[in-house]
C-alpha cells in the first residue's frame, strides 16, 4: 500500500463533527445531546458500560442510523441520509462486532470484495480478461496482496475463512476494511473474544495502520488495557450521554467515569 | 554441461560466467505478494555488481567481514555475492540468536557492515551497537516498521541498489583478483561446548567439494531447491548456494516460515535437504492426521504401506522384483504414495539428504519405501560438509555411508578422523583450537566415536567425549540410547545419564503434537504442556516405549547394562533460548546435567519425586520461572536370558 505521510499532518484537523445529536428508537433514547469531533489521524476509543450507546454512536458515524436531531458534518459538509455504497465511497470502512465475512470464500477473495467499490465495470472486458478488465484485476490483486503482506496472513491466503480460527478471521475482516483504502476506519470491538497473543497482534496492526497509512480510527473496545494503551483520545458514554472526553490518563481519573463503571457507592 | 572449475576457481568468477552461460534462466525465486518473482542469473550478477559498489562506498574492503542476519532472502544471498566480489568475507549468523550471541560473533569477527532482514534484527543490533565500535553500517532488506527510525547508521538495501554512483573501482578487476585460497565464507559453529568458533572455508574447499557432490548426484540447471534452513548453517551454503552456482539451478525462497509447506508444494523441489527432526516431524504429523481418516482410507493406507515396506526399497535400489509386486506397488503409487508425496511437496524429489543427527531406521525406510531417494550424509562445518555419504543402490539405514570421494577416514582410539580437500583453513583468531583439531599430517579430529563396518560404511556411535563407562565397566553411549528413544515419535528429546553410575536414567521431553493427539483420542484432559507431561497416563505411555527400548538393548551383550532403570518427564521443553540446546537443536549435555542436578541426584538417591523450579527465557528476552513436582518412574530391567526364553 502506498504510504501517504498523512501522519505528519497535525492531529487537529476535524474530519467529522457531530453536534448535539439525539437518537431514539420509539420511546428508548439511545443517544441524547451527544457532540463529538473526530480529528484527522487520531485513534479515538468510545467506551462505556453495556447499553451506553456505543454501537449506536458508531452507526451514526457510519451513517447507518440518522439521528432525529442534530447535525453530522463530514469534512465540513452536512451529511444527510446516505446509502451504504456512498458511505464506502466517502472513505469510511468498518469491521463488525460479530464477524461478517463470506464464510465460504478465501481470505484473499474476502479482501478483494473490499475493493468492489473501487472497481470500474465492463462486463465484456472482464469476461474476456483483457484490456481494462485485466489491468483492473491485476491492480486490485496487487493491493489485496499488499494488505495480506501487511497483516502477515500469507499462509492463509487461499484458506476458506470458515476454517480459520477466530483471531485470524478478525484479521481478515480488518484486511477487507483496509482494502477500501479508507480515510476513517471504524472498529467494533476488534479484540473481543481474543486471547492475549491475538490481542497484542491486533493492537500492533491497529497502530501500524494508523501510523503507516495515516488512517483515522474510531474503535469500541471493552478491554481497558487495550484502550488506554493505544488510543490518543477516549470518549465515555453512559446511558446515551457523553460523560467524558479526553486523553486516556485524564479520562481514567474522572469521577463520573469511575462512578459509571463501578457504580455510585 | 561440464565447465572448467580450475579457471573458475572462485564464486565471483563462477557468477560472472553464469551470467553468460545461464543468461535468462532463473537463479533465485522468491514468493512475494503471492507470486513467484524470478531473478535471472544475469540480473542477479548485475545487481550484485551494483550492491558491491554500494558496499565499497560504505568502506568495505578486501578481507573485511560483513555479517548477514536473517531468513533466506534473495537480497541476503545477493549481499554474500557482492561481498565476495569485493574480496570481503561474509559471516552469516543464526537469525534467531539473541542479541548477546550476535554481539559475541560480530565482535569476534570484527564485522564492519551488517546486512539484516528486518526490523527485528535491526532492533537487536541497535541494542548492542555501542559495544561494537567497528560496526559502521546496518543495511536492511524489509523496510517495514523502520520508516521512523532516526539512526544515521541504518539504511535500506534498496537505497544503495538504486543509487547511481560514479565509482573509481573496476569490479571486473576485483573479481579477477579473487583466488582459490581466499576465504570464501566464515561460519560460526554452534558448539555444544564453549563459545562458537569461526570456521574459515576457502573457495578451494567449497568449489572442489561441491563439484564432486554435483557430479555424484548429476545436478543440472533444471533442478530446484527450496532454501529454508538457516543461512548460517554450512549446509545452506553448500546445498543451496554453492551447488546452485556450479550447476546453475534455481534457489527458491519461501514467502515466510509459515507458508513453507505450501511453497514446497508449489515449487516441487527436486533436491531436498532436512535434518532428521524435520523428517520425523513430517511423519508424526502424517500419522496423527491419518488417525482422523475414514476407515476405508485408513485400511488402504495400511495395506499399501505394508506393500511399500516390503517392495519399495528394492524397487528404489533397482533390484529384481517380481512383476506382481511391481504391479501392486504401482497401484499403491497411484492411490497412496503419489498423493502422499504430493501433499508433502516431495513429488519431484530426486535426491534427499538428512544429516546432523541419527535418524530412526523406521522413519528412514518409510520415506524410501515411498520412492523418495533419501540418503544419509555425515559431515561437519570443518569438512565443508561432506565426510561420508550414502550412494544410490548402497544405502544402509544404520550407517552414514562410505567415505565421500577424495576424503580419507581413519578410526583411532574409537574416534573418527578424516582428511581431504574440504578440510577448513582454521578457526578465526584461534590458533590453539585449530592445532588441536587438525594434526600435522592433516587429519581432522571429529570428536565422534565411530566404527567402519564390513561394507566400508562409517557408523557413528556417539560424541567421543560423551561416551563413558558404567560402574559395571560396560560402555555407556548416551546419544545412542537417546536416539533409540526418540525414534518412537512421542519422545521429542531425551537426555540419558549413566557415566560413573550404577545404572542408566533419563529425562524425557514429550512431543506435544503427538501426545496431544493421543490425549484427545483417549479422553485425557489437560491444560498445557506442564500438565500433560505430568499425567500418570502419559508416564505409562512413555514407559511402554522405554520398555521396548530396554528389551531391544537387552539383546546386545555390550549394551545390556544400558537399559533405562528410572526416568522422568521434564516439565518444560528443552530450548535453545535457555541455552539447553544449540541453535541446531543438539543437546548441551553438560549444561543440562548442571542445571537439573537436583533431578539427577533424585534419580540415584532412590527418591520417587522431586520439586524443581526453572528459569525460562521468553522469545522477547523476558524471563520467568516455572515450577513442578516431577514424578520419577522405575522400569523393568531385562536379562539376556529373558530374551532367549
Amino acid at each position: 500500500m502506498s504510504i501517504n505521510n498523512q501522519n505528519l499532518i497535525s492531529k487537529s484537523e476535524v474530519i467529522m463533527n457531530i453536534k448535539d445529536i439525539n437518537l431514539s428508537f420509539g420511546g428508548l433514547k439511545a443517544l441524547s445531546g451527544v457532540s463529538l469531533q473526530i480529528k484527522k489521524g487520531e485513534i479515538l476509543a468510545i467506551i462505556g458500560p453495556n447499553g451506553a450507546g456505543k454501537s449506536s454512536m458508531l452507526n451514526v458515524i457510519s451513517g447507518i442510523y440518522v439521528p432525529q436531531e442534530g447535525v453530522v458534518e463530514w469534512k465540513g459538509e452536512v451529511r444527510n441520509k446516505i446509502a451504504p455504497h456512498d458511505i464506502a465511497r466517502m472513505g469510511i470502512a468498518r469491521t463488525f462486532q460479530n464477524i461478517a465475512l463470506f464464510k465460504g470464500m478465501s481470505a484473499l477473495e474476502n479482501i478483494l470484495t473490499g475493493r468492489n467499490i473501487l472497481m470500474k465495470r465492463n462486463l465484456f472486458m472482464e469476461m474476456l480478461y483483457m484490456g481494462l478488465g485485466r489491468r483492473q484485476e491485476e491492480e486490485h490483486r496487487k493491493k489485496a496482496e499488499e494488505i495480506i503482506d501487511f497483516l502477515e496472513i500469507q499462509s492463509i491466503r487461499k484458506t476458506p475463512v470458515a476454517r480459520l480460527p477466530y483471531g485470524m478471521q478478525k484479521r481478515v475482516e480488518l484486511g477487507r476494511a483496509l482494502a477500501l483504502e479508507p480515510e476513517l476506519l471504524l472498529l467494533d470491538e476488534p479484540m473481543a473474544g481474543m486471547n492475549v497473543e491475538e490481542k497484542e497482534d491486533m493492537c500492533r496492526f491497529v497502530l501500524d495502520v494508523n501510523e503507516q497509512f495515516g488512517t483515522t480510527i474510531v474503535l469500541i473496545e471493552h478491554d481497558m488495557g487495550v484502550v488506554m494503551d493505544i488510543s490518543d483520545r477516549v470518549v465515555v458514554l453512559d446511558y446515551g450521554i457523553k460523560i467524558a472526553d479526553g486523553t486516556p490518563d485524564k479520562v481514567r481519573s474522572e469521577k463520573k467515569v469511575i462512578d459509571a463503571y463501578l457504580g455510585v457507592g | 554441461m561440464t565447465r572448467d572449475f580450475v579457471a573458475l576457481d572462485t564464486f565471483p568468477k563462477i557468477l560472472r560466467n553464469n551470467a553468460e552461460v545461464f543468461k535468462g534462466r532463473p537463479s533465485i525465486r522468491e514468493k512475494e505478494y503471492g507470486i513467484w518473482q524470478i531473478t535471472t542469473w544475469d540480473a542477479f550478477y548485475n545487481r550484485a555488481l551494483l550492491l558491491a559498489e554500494g558496499f565499497y562506498a560504505s568502506g568495505l574492503r578486501r578481507g573485511d567481514k560483513i555479517a548477514i542476519i536473517g531468513d533466506n532472502r534473495p537480497n541476503l544471498y545477493l549481499s554474500i555475492a557482492s561481498a565476495q566480489i569485493l574480496g570481503a568475507i561474509p559471516v552469516p549468523c543464526y537469525q534467531d540468536s539473541v542479541a548477546s550471541e550476535i554481539e559475541y560473533i560480530l565482535e569476534h569477527a570484527e564485522a564492519k557492515l551488517a546486512i539484516v532482514e528486518n526490523q527485528e534484527q535491526v532492533d537487536k543490533l541497535l541494542e548492542i551497537k555501542e559495544k561494537l565500535p567497528l560496526l559502521k553500517n546496518i543495511f536492511y532488506d524489509d523496510p517495514r516498521g523502520l520508516e521512523k527510525y532516526d539512526v544515521k547508521e541504518i539504511c535500506s538495501l534498496d537505497v544503495i541498489l538504486d543509487k547511481n554512483r560514479d565509482m573509481n573501482i573496476d569490479l571486473d578487476k576485483e573479481i579477477n583478483k579473487t583466488s582459490k585460497d581466499d576465504i570464501s565464507i566464515m561460519l560460526y559453529t554452534s558448539g555444544t561446548t564453549g563459545r562458537p568458533k569461526g570456521v574459515l572455508l576457502s573457495y578451494n574447499n567449497i568449489v572442489s567439494v561441491t563439484s564432486i557432490a554435483c557430479e555424484i548426484e548429476k545436478t543440472g540447471p533444471d533442478d530446484e531447491v527450496v532454501a529454508y534452513l538457516p543461512m548460517a548453517w554450512v549446509g545452506d551454503n553448500i546445498f543451496c548456494v554453492a551447488q546452485s552456482y556450479i550447476s546453475g539451478f534455481c534457489i527458491n525462497c519461501p514467502e515466510s516460515r509459515e507458508t513453507l509447506t505450501l511453497d514446497m508444494r508449489e515449487i516441487g523441489p527436486t533436491y531436498y535437504f532436512a535434518p532428521p527432526r524435520v523428517w520425523e516431524g513430517m511423519l508424526t504429523q502424517l500419522m496423527v492426521r491419518m488417525q482422523d481418516a475414514s476407515k476405508v482410507k485408513l485400511w488402504a493406507f495400511n495395506f499399501f504401506m505394508k506393500i511399500a515396506k516390503k517392495w519399495g526399497n528394492p524397487i528404489l535400489d533397482k533390484k529384481n522384483v517380481p512383476i506382481l509386486a511391481r504391479a501392486l506397488y504401482g497401484l499403491g503409487y497411484f492411490l497412496i504414495y503419489g498423493p502422499l508425496k504430493n501433499n508433502l511437496g516431495l513429488t519431484r524429489v530426486r535426491m534427499a539428504y538428512t544429516a546432523g543427527e541419527a535418524m530412526g531406521p523406521d522413519t528412514f525406510l518409510f520415506y524410501r519405501s515411498l520412492g523418495i531417494n533419501l540418503k544419509v550424509l555425515y559431515g561437519q562445518t570443518e569438512a565443508t560438509v561432506f565426510v561420508s555419504l550414502h550412494r544410490d543402490g548402497d544405502v544402509d539405514p544404520n550407517t552414514v555411508g562410505p567415505a565421500f570421494p577424495g576424503v580419507d577416514i581413519k578410526i583411532a582410539d574409537g574416534e573418527v578422523f578424516y582428511k581431504g580437500s574440504g578440510v577448513f583453513k582454521g578457526y578465526y583468531k584461534n590458533e590453539d583450537a585449530t592445532k588441536e583439531t587438525i594434526d600435522k599430517e592433516g587429519w581432522v579430529k571429529t570428536g565422534d566415536a565411530g566404527v567402519i563396518d564390513n561394507n566400508g560404511h562409517l557408523k557413528i556411535i556417539d560424541r567421543a567425549k560423551d561416551v563413558g563407562k558404567l560402574n559395571s565397566g560396560n560402555m555407556f553411549a548416551p546419544k545412542y540410547i537417546e536416539n533409540k528413544l526418540k525414534f518412537c515419535g512421542i519422545i521429542k528429546e531425551a537426555v540419558a545419564f549413566g557415566d560413573n553410575k550404577d545404572f542408566v536414567t533419563c529425562f524425557v521431553n514429550i512431543d506435544l503434537e503427538a501426545v496431544a493427539s493421543w490425549a484427545e483420542r483417549n479422553n485425557v484432559a489437560y491444560s498445557g504442556y506442564i500438565d500433560l507431561a505430568g499425567q500418570s497416563s502419559v508416564y505409562d505411555l512413555i514407559a511402554m516405549e522405554i520398555d521396548k527400548v530396554n528389551r531391544d538393548l537387552s539383546q546386545d551383550t555390550e549394551l545390556n547394562d544400558s537399559q533405562i532403570k528410572r526416568f522422568l518427564i521434564l516439565h518444560k521443553e528443552l530450548d535453545a533460548d535457555d541455552g539447553e540446546l544449540t541453535r541446531t537443536n543438539k543437546v548441551r549435555r553438560g549444561l543440562i546435567s548442571e542445571r537439573y542436578c537436583m533431578l539427577v541426584d533424585a534419580f540415584y538417591n532412590n527418591k520417587n519425586h522431586c520439586f524443581i523450579e526453572t528459569e525460562v527465557t521468553f522469545e522477547d528476552g523476558r524471563k520467568g520461572a516455572i515450577s513442578a513436582d516431577l514424578k520419577i518412574k522405575d522400569m523393568n530391567i531385562y536379562d539376556l536370558r529373558d530374551q532367549v526364553a
